[in-house]
């Protein structure tokens, strides 16, 4: 592992976006405003960083928010600050996109826990002066949503048009049709899950152990004594990546082609195509991730299950609830498989919600969704269509 | 199951002169309006936009078919991906005014129970199919001597989905089976004409090419 990680900069830039992040929009929130959480305690002051596109209307009424997932972050179109490479939604959102910035107003925040801007364990705890670390709360997926109402709440925006979110994102879209179902006209959960699988959980140890073994990692204190578990978070990406992508398209993409060579070195080189992309795919996340930030938000994910909070009968979580729904899976998703969208469609159908469900025949595994999926862009684009009829949208003119 | 975004079917099938289908003109006929209603089988979503054109219906849909859902769910309609014979029972009772069975009863793998289903899921059911008792499909196999091909049964035997057919005395017979109340029915001829109401069943039976019954539950 020496070599992946020997060419990385000493202070990854995450370390500065954790606190004053570039290109995003910041909302404080004081200690008379706490974000109460399901640890049980509050966090306070906290800031939330976020990015908007396009315009509010004069109703307010065209708000679209997108949810993040696990590694993403508030910057959903333009250039990222840190990577320089383009938003990791530009398929979908934008000019013309399905999810159209001409018509709606698009936000995006980064959650909290996360490492670009919104409070977590990257940044610095006002009481101490020094990095949260370990110190900070545990959050959940609950918790995200409710920091999420409170920015929303800030910007002056009752009711959402639309919450879209993938895999984590679509946890949060699916907590937010639970918890503010008065709140949310329409949802569009993709790739997503009510409950975290005992399998999911078990991939995020493998990756937690990697970062918690890194001698680097000082029991989370590596921000205070000048160090960075780089080797063990590269090593919990390239586990998770595996796990995003499916065996067709690694088998596509690589097979079992050499990287840079004709023959076997007969050493443990990154002799395959296969090894050098996970190595950069684990050398470029590190650049742009906190590693504490990774231990909490796939703690986040792991205790996500929306049934649990309805005595195990998850139609009772949508009961009456007015939301129109969007269910998107992918066949080749083995991380979040049709059977568990279909779950949702089942609850969604007993609790007598307006619900779509479509799977997409795509071979690239969970990552599908940030992928270019003409189907996939046609189902988003017509439902937005469809519920942006039901709710009257006219004026896209800027307050 | 069959779907109705079938090309095969639709070619075939008689519009009236505003371009709706006949046949679905008779079932939205026979819903009222503003009702709450499941369309099984609801292949690119036709029968749910006549029904909220012309009922104002909140209309969900469930179809087979991968085409047929994305291009229901691109045009608004709320429609998920399922099979008739497997996922009806993941609905509550009483759900809906209506679930509707549109030329889809021959093509499920139970009809009887896909038919109590719909009674238990909604307060009435309307189910239309293709008469396999018309004249034109006893001739056939009479004197031609193999499975009948019509204008709405355009398949070979080898690659139909079809795989229950029934005649109309057939259906009415399975209803009086299970204790459903006919509350009406319609039978249309090859050019798409309903029957004389006051015709004997036989009549229907041997000159209907496709029948749409509404149904209830016998209180």
């Amino acid at each position: 592992m020496d070599e992946v990680t020997s060419s990385l900069p000493e202070a990854p830039d995450s370390v500065r976006e954790a606190d004053a992040p570039r290109d995003s929009a910041l909302a404080h929130f004081g200690n008379d405003q706490p974000l109460k959480l399901d640890a049980g305690v509050s966090l306070s002051p906290f800031q939330i960083a976020y990015r908007t596109y396009g315009a509010l209307n004069a109703e307010r009424s065209n708000a679209v928010l997108i949810c993040h997932a696990l590694t993403g972050d508030q910057h959903v179109v333009g250039t990222h600050p840190v990577t320089k490479k383009s938003g990791w939604w530009e398929t979908l959102v934008g000019p013309g996109k399905p999810v159209d910035t001409d018509r709606y107003f698009v936000i995006c925040s980064n959650v909290v826990g996360g490492c670009m801007g919104t409070s977590g364990p990257a940044s610095i705890n006002p009481a101490t002066g020094k990095p949260w670390g370990l110190e900070f709360p545990v959050i959940t997926i609950r918790d995200m949503v409710r920091a999420q109402a409170m920015l929303l709440d800030h910007l002056g925006i009752d009711t959402l048009f639309a919450v879209v979110g993938g895999s984590m994102g679509g946890m949060q879209v699916l907590q937010w049709a639970e918890s503010y179902p008065e709140r949310v006209f329409a949802a569009l959960p993709i790739a997503c899950a009510t409950r975290h699988s005992a399998q999911n959980i078990a991939f995020h140890e493998v990756g937690r152990q990697a970062i918690m073994a890194d001698p680097e990692w000082r029991g989370g204190r590596y921000h205070l004594e000048g160090t960075n578990p780089r080797r063990g978070l590269a090593v919990a990406r390239m586990g998770a990546h595996i796990t995003y992508l499916s065996d067709a398209a690694l088998h596509r993409k690589f097979g079992r082609k050499f990287q840079d060579r004709e023959n076997p070195t007969f050493s443990f080189d990154a002799d395959f195509q296969v090894e050098s992309y996970l190595r950069h795919q684990g050398i470029s996340f590190v650049e742009r991730f906190d590693a504490n930030s990774y231990l909490y938000l796939t703690r986040a994910m792991d205790y996500f299950d929306l049934a649990a909070d309805h005595n195990g009968v998850l139609a009772n979580a949508f009961r009456g609830a007015p939301t129109r729904f969007c269910v998107i899976s992918f066949t080749s998703d083995w991380l979040f498989p049709t059977s568990e969208s279909r779950a949702i469609v089942h609850a969604l159908n007993a609790s007598s919600a307006r619900v779509s469900f479509a799977e997409i025949v795509s071979d690239k595994g969970h990552d599908a969704f940030l992928l270019d999926e003409p189907e996939m862009f046609g189902i988003v684009r017509g439902f937005l269509d469809g519920a942006s009829k039901a709710r009257g949208l006219k004026s896209t003119k800027a307050v | 199951m069959l779907s109705r975004s079938d090309p095969k079917l639709s070619a075939n099938i008689v519009r009236t002169a505003g371009g709706a289908r006949v046949d679905l003109v008779m079932v939205a006929d026979m819903v009222v309006r503003g009702a709450k209603v499941l369309d099984v089988g609801c292949g690119d979503g036709e029968l749910l936009r006549l029904l909220s054109e012309r009922r104002d219906v909140d209309g969900r849909g469930i179809e087979l078919s991968r085409e047929g859902v994305n291009e229901c769910v691109a045009k608004g309609l709320a429609v998920v991906q399922g099979d008739a014979d497997t996922d009806l029972g993941d609905y509550p009772d009483d759900a809906f005014d209506y679930v509707i069975l549109s030329q889809t009863l021959q093509a499920t793998r139970q009809p009887r129970v896909v038919l109590e289903h719909m009674l238990r899921i909604g307060r009435h059911a309307i189910v239309s199919f293709p008469n396999f008792g018309h004249w034109s499909v006893r001739l056939q196999l009479m004197f031609a001597g193999h499975m009948p091909r019509t204008e709405i049964l355009p398949y070979s035997w080898y690659d139909t989905p079809n795989i229950h057919h029934c005649t109309i005395k057939d259906f009415v017979q399975l209803c009086t089976a299970i204790g459903v109340k006919m509350e009406k029915s319609v039978a249309l001829n090859a050019w798409g004409s309903p029957l004389r109401l006051n015709a004997p069943w036989w009549f229907w039976n041997l000159f209907g090419q496709q029948a749409v019954f509404l149904l209830s539950r016998k209180s």
